[in-house]
């Protein structure tokens, strides 16, 4: 198991790493709501089958998310006016 | 200064038109898992912005983006879709239809595979899905196909009075040819009553067209009921279910569907393709619209787009994974935006019957207040008073004449949609602005002045001039 434990916990770390980098407001907004409500649902995993589909799956996300990130540096635009509230806001 | 401005270090947060993907092209464009190679000195790569200010001088500001809450016009394209496009616009660029060589054969492969993520998506076989341009497409084969393909029997169709432009228009084409059609007119609530439905069947009605979601209202029509009417009556049934599929549950068989319209982009796909189901046991026929090589089993001829059904395919396998998801943030997301207008202003109607909608359309009426200059105050928020294909015109939208409202409650309407990709900030953002200018927008009129006053508007008789 513990081989298991280290590996989700970097895949974790690198999936909201990579998706923080998202230019645009609503991908970075949905993949790191999305990657954080999908680690919470299946922590009780314990079958190693499963285990190592999900492994797999999330593996093949970072890999997409990067990809998709540089896209977004290539072709994304401006922020969103709601970006500019926030940051008054905060 | 939050985090989301300072992800990138080599960007500056204010030089909009200079941001250069230096780290992205460096570091990662290399980075395949089993064809890692270092990366080499490569010139700064200016990311693309595109100019429309010869076009249009009234842009606003690029840093400073509405909101989108505009979920029923058209869908961002999921990430996840992009990146099942992007390899069949770069290196397979076959025909699909090339049977001689391999370019042919691996696109060929993934129009398959997209065709059964479609099919697998609403319960159908994949034999059974046509590729099409859009819903447009898919609703004027299946209407007209169907109408002409049976012509020498039967001559008469039924629709509803809330239906796409597109349904309608076909119809109204169908009329010119000598075809007689019914359109059914919908209860207060939106939902068409299926004792006129049944009682409009004739022995020549050949197909019976109503829509799954409403664009405009949102209404969820009783699909499995008419369904089981039609299929009773031996009349076939089609639905365009472009607002529908990959947001609620939907299975060919179990709704006795016959003929179904989908779209790419209302379910975070591209734009420019959609699909058709129809059915083969029994066997529906239709009269092919468009001539040519006889692609798509004659029905649809002309070159299968291979990377935008790729993309229709990548987005209907992941509305199937989400729909839980997805719907349950929405769901959320829509009472709560509902909740936050309701609360802050009186007089607010919501078009259609909550319980029978889907959740992610929100059409709402502000009494007293004109819909269009509410959608010019909130330029903040990308929104629509309804559909987009009819919102040039100022005319009040047929589907809430249709429901009865007010002539002056249809003017006042404004639609909100929400996605897989709204955020909990945003409807805040839409919902404060949308109050804030409303409640001005109400201090200016004398009618809702001589209302404060307890003026009964209905018991006045205006001098015609």
């Amino acid at each position: 198991m513990s081989s298991f434990r280290s590996k989700v916990l970097s895949l974790y770390r690198n999936l909201i790493r990579e998706s923080k980098k998202f230019n645009s407001y609503s991908y970075r907004t949905y993949t790191l709501e999305k990657v954080k409500y999908e680690f919470r649902e299946n922590k009780n995993v314990m079958d190693a089958v499963k285990l190592s589909q999900l492994i797999k799956k999330a593996e093949d996300n970072l890999q997409m998310i990067r990809r998709q990130v540089i896209v977004g540096e290539l072709y994304g635009e401006g922020h969103l006016v709601i970006e500019h509230h926030q940051e008054k806001k905060g | 200064m939050l985090p989301t401005f300072c992800r990138c270090g080599s960007r500056v947060f204010s030089s909009r038109g200079y941001l250069f993907a230096t780290r992205a092209l460096q570091t990662k464009v290399h980075d395949h898992t089993n064809n890692v190679t270092q990366p080499r000195d490569r010139p700064q790569v200016q990311a693309k912005h595109i100019d429309i200010s010869d076009v249009r001088k009234d842009m606003p500001d690029k840093e400073f983006r509405p909101l989108y809450l505009d979920a029923q016009a058209t869908t961002p394209l999921d990430p996840r879709v992009l990146d099942a496009m992007l390899p069949y616009f770069i290196s397979y660029y076959g025909n699909p239809h090339s049977r001689t060589h391999a370019y042919g054969w691996e696109t060929e492969a993934a129009v398959e595979k997209a065709r059964k993520q479609v099919a697998d998506l609403i319960a159908a076989d994949p034999r059974e899905i046509i590729f099409t341009s859009g819903a447009t497409e898919s609703n004027n084969v299946a209407v007209k196909g169907v109408a002409r393909f049976y012509k020498s029997k039967k001559k008469h169709i039924i629709t509803s009075q809330t239906e796409h432009k597109c349904v309608l228009d076909s119809c109204r084409a169908l009329e010119a040819e000598g075809f007689d059609v019914t359109y059914l007119p919908v209860q207060k609530n939106g939902v068409i009553d299926l004792k006129e439905l049944e009682a409009a069947i004739r022995p020549d009605t050949v197909i019976v067209s109503i829509m799954t979601v409403n664009n405009e209202i949102g209404i969820k029509q009783p699909i499995t009921e008419i369904g089981a009417l039609c299929h009773s009556k031996k009349v076939f049934f089609h639905t365009d279910a472009a607002q529908a599929v990959g947001k609620i549950p939907l299975n060919v068989n179990e709704m006795n569907i016959d003929l179904m319209s989908i779209s790419g982009h209302k379910l975070y796909g591209p734009k420019g393709v959609g699909a058709m189901y129809i059915r083969r046991r029994p066997r529906v026929r239709v009269e092919a619209i468009q001539s040519g090589g006889g692609q798509e089993r004659g029905m649809r001829s002309g070159t299968v787009p291979t990377p935008l059904v790729v993309g229709l395919g990548a987005a209907c396998e992941i509305a199937a994974q989400e729909m839980e998801y997805d719907s349950m943030r929405i769901t959320a997301l829509s009472q709560r935006l509902i909740k936050k207008i309701n609360e802050a202003l009186p007089q607010v109607v919501q078009n259609g019957d909550p319980k029978q909608s889907y959740p992610g359309c929100v059409n709402l009426s502000f009494a007293f207040v004109e819909g269009e200059s509410l959608l010019m105050a909130l330029k903040d928020v990308a929104l629509s008073s309804g559909s987009a294909c009819t919102s040039a015109s100022l005319e009040p939208s047929y589907v809430l004449r249709a429901i009865g409202a007010d002539e002056d409650l249809a003017h006042s309407s404004i639609r909100f949609g929400i996605g897989r990709f709204t955020t909990a900030e945003e409807v805040d953002y839409a919902a404060e602005k949308c109050i804030q200018h409303v409640k001005r927008l109400r201090e200016m009129s004398p009618l809702w002045e001589m209302v404060q006053d307890g003026v009964d508007l209905k018991a006045i008789k205006w001098t015609q001039h």
